[in-house]
């Protein structure tokens, strides 16, 4: 008793009350954004009517940025859509040893298919291979397998395709504007990665075919500081810039931020993947960001759907083959002011 | 005889206040200036216009101003003999927390009472747990650095947080007398912290327990509570810079700070703080953090790689132990004769 003095009351009761008053401000209660699904139209004589039940197993790694915590709300609403799909999900811990445990576990239930977004496609190949020969579908989600055996059908974006469509922008900015040697800046993602260095091949290539080059690039992490801390670099090193690519448009709101800063308007600025926010800065026209070219999640919504079309034996609508085809890649598409409002809705 | 003990071990401190570490210090300084120099040789266009080299200084200032503030916690930490990995994780969970939007409706007060409180709660704990549990620092704040960090990505729902308080957002856009205010928050938490290391009892206590905590403890410290405040000053600086980053990036994230950890111990290595404890200045430690940022700077308008910065980087860290291993060494011959 005699331990407890008055100071070390006071102390407490401030940390107690403090701690109530903070627990209190964990809750984030906004509205979600939206997923990004769609039922089969029936009128275009789709595949709407129900058909024989699909169990569908999914997989994913534990998300930790926006782009893949979408992926997953995306699998989960588009499967939700049809009546004939049972959902089973399962959590993908953080490395690809975790994922592939959870995955023997998805493989025992007997699903008839299995969606995975891999945490690497090398890593988790011989799952799919060990699937496939277990008589489970497979399809991959994003990063590839690199056995054909492995997997039914890939559902992949198109990293270099990124690189090409924001140069192309660019390119086309540029030449309506009449700059002939345009000083043009890249932030790129986390270097470490191959998707990283596809897409700056993809910009860098096809700025070069038009005569123009990449001035300086800094590589960022993904994260919105590492946007704002190289991005800040990087307008020192480019006293004036006429053109800037910055890979992801989460670290966008970063690169965003230290243009803002550093008081630095004069270029435009094209992002990458098609997060909501860019779409609505676009759309709102109030900052150098004048286009993004998507790498959209919504790739998880049509996984689901040929995963269905998969285990029910049916072929794409419009196609005149009678199967889903071996892999499908998403087009990287340009998100201007102009079509800003069509995109929304794929915002993520 | 305890009371000489601490009257030598303040002496031996002010001598080398005044003689070695300043010394060290001013190598430090003579670092930078290379790094501006080499800067200036390598892209004489940009330093040729004096309105570009002051406004170079400030990105420069900026950019070490986060990590600084870290940084100037973390030294207290390894001179009080212990090691914080977790700082990172701290001010990702304390940028998180305080720009959710029950705590954002509270207005840029309570964001930055938020993050400050969060600092000091997680700091507190880590103390607590090497203190009191008796675990090993490392291990405690290794922990601790996987939980906040796993904390802040469930409270913020793997989202970015998007602050929408000009005020807090203009910790990082406004400028007084033409310095930016986080420049300004960088220098006041260094001068605090030199305060408090040099011109108090709490910083002689910190050099003692760093040093030899059993004969701190013979000389009356309560060598605990001393420890466990020192985390929670960590977490206090933490919680600093989650509003300054906050600030900076417009937004919270639960990936933000990325091994800031590993950034601010290099820098107190570099700037001479004895990685085993009972030696280092704040003076040094933002010396080092200043060159890192001048290194990150130098490469940028350069247009070299980050890979490249990264393995510079780490040589120096490497050249910086070696030589401050030589120097020990010579010192303690002179010094720990073992009874």
């Amino acid at each position: 008793m005699a331990s407890i003095n008055r100071r070390g009351l006071l102390f407490g009761g401030a940390a107690v009350g403090a701690g109530a008053l903070l627990t209190a401000c964990t809750s984030n209660e906004a509205a979600p954004t939206a997923a990004q699904t769609k039922a089969v139209d029936a009128a275009a004589g789709g595949n709407a009517a129900p058909g024989e039940k699909v169990v569908i197993g999914f997989s994913a790694p534990a998300a930790d940025h926006g782009w893949l915590a979408a992926i997953t709300t995306n699998a989960k609403a588009q499967a939700a859509t049809f009546s004939d799909v049972e959902f089973k999900s399962v959590e993908s811990g953080s490395d690809a040893a975790a994922q592939r445990a959870a995955l023997s576990t998805l493989l025992a239930q007997k699903p008839n298919v299995i969606v995975l977004l891999p945490h690497d496609g090398k890593e988790l190949n011989s799952f799919g291979l060990e699937a496939m020969t277990a008589g489970v579908q497979v399809v991959n989600l994003d990063r590839a397998f690199p056995d054909r055996r492995a997997y039914r059908t890939q559902v992949l974006g198109d990293n270099y395709g990124m690189g090409v469509a924001a140069a192309n922008y660019v390119i086309e900015q540029m030449k309506a504007k009449g700059v002939a040697a345009p000083v043009i800046g890249e932030i790129a993602g986390m270097d470490e990665l191959e998707l990283t260095q596809t897409r700056s091949k993809g910009f860098s290539d096809t700025l070069t075919a038009a005569g123009f080059t990449v001035a300086n690039r800094r590589a960022a992490r993904f994260t919105v500081d590492s946007g704002q801390q190289e991005a800040s670099q990087l307008l020192q090193a480019l006293p004036k810039i006429d053109a800037l690519w910055n890979h992801d448009d989460d670290q966008g709101i970063g690169v965003l931020a230290a243009l803002n800063q550093a008081n630095r308007k004069e270029m435009i600025m094209v992002g990458g993947a098609g997060s909501k926010q860019a779409i609505e800065a676009i759309q709102a026209d109030d900052s150098p960001l004048k286009a993004t070219v998507t790498y959209s999640p919504s790739m998880a919504s049509s996984a689901i759907s040929l995963a269905r079309l998969i285990g029910q034996g049916k072929g794409l609508g419009d196609l005149v083959e009678l199967q889903v085809p071996k892999e499908i890649v998403l087009s990287s598409e340009t998100i201007t002011k102009d079509n800003a409002a069509d995109y929304l809705k794929f915002g993520f | 005889m305890t009371a000489t003990a601490l009257e030598t071990g303040r002496k031996r401190l002010w001598a080398g206040e005044s003689g070695e570490s300043v010394s060290r210090n001013l190598i430090l300084a003579g670092v930078l200036v290379a790094l501006l120099v080499i800067g200036a040789i390598t892209q004489p266009q940009l330093y040729g216009d004096s309105a570009w080299v002051w406004s170079n200084v400030l990105s420069i200032l900026q950019l070490a101003s986060v990590v600084g503030v870290v940084t100037v916690g973390m030294t207290f930490v390894i001179i009080g003999g212990g090691i914080d990995l977790s700082v990172g994780a701290i001010v990702a969970l304390a940028g998180v927390w305080s720009t959710t939007l029950a705590t954002q409706s509270f207005g840029a007060g309570g964001m930055i009472f938020t993050a400050i409180v969060v600092g000091i709660a997680v700091g507190l704990v880590n103390g607590f747990l090497i203190s009191y549990g008796k675990l090993v620092p490392f291990i405690a704040t290794l922990a601790m650095l996987v939980a906040a960090r796993g904390l802040a990505a469930s409270i913020s729902g793997k989202q970015t947080q998007i602050s929408s308080s000009d005020l807090i957002n203009g910790i990082a856009s406004t400028k007084l007398l033409g310095i930016p205010i986080l420049v300004y928050i960088l220098a006041a938490v260094a001068v605090a912290g030199w305060v408090l290391l040099n011109r108090t009892t709490f910083g002689r206590r910190t050099v003692a327990v760093g040093g030899n905590p059993e004969a701190a403890r013979l000389a009356g410290i309560n060598v605990k509570r001393h420890t466990m405040l020192l985390y929670a000053l960590s977490g206090l600086c933490c919680g600093i810079a989650a509003i300054m980053l906050t600030a900076q990036a417009t937004s919270a994230q639960a990936a933000m700070a990325n091994l800031y950890e590993l950034d601010a111990i290099a820098a107190a290595i570099i700037g001479g703080t004895l990685l085993s404890g009972g030696r280092g200045t704040i003076v040094g430690s933002v010396l080092g953090v200043l060159i890192f940022a001048t290194i990150t700077n130098l490469f940028a308008i350069n247009g070299l790689s980050t890979e490249a910065q990264n393995m510079v980087k780490g040589g120096i860290i490497v050249a910086a132990v070696l030589v401050q291993q030589f120097r020990f060494q010579s010192v303690t011959r002179l010094f720990n004769r073992k009874p």
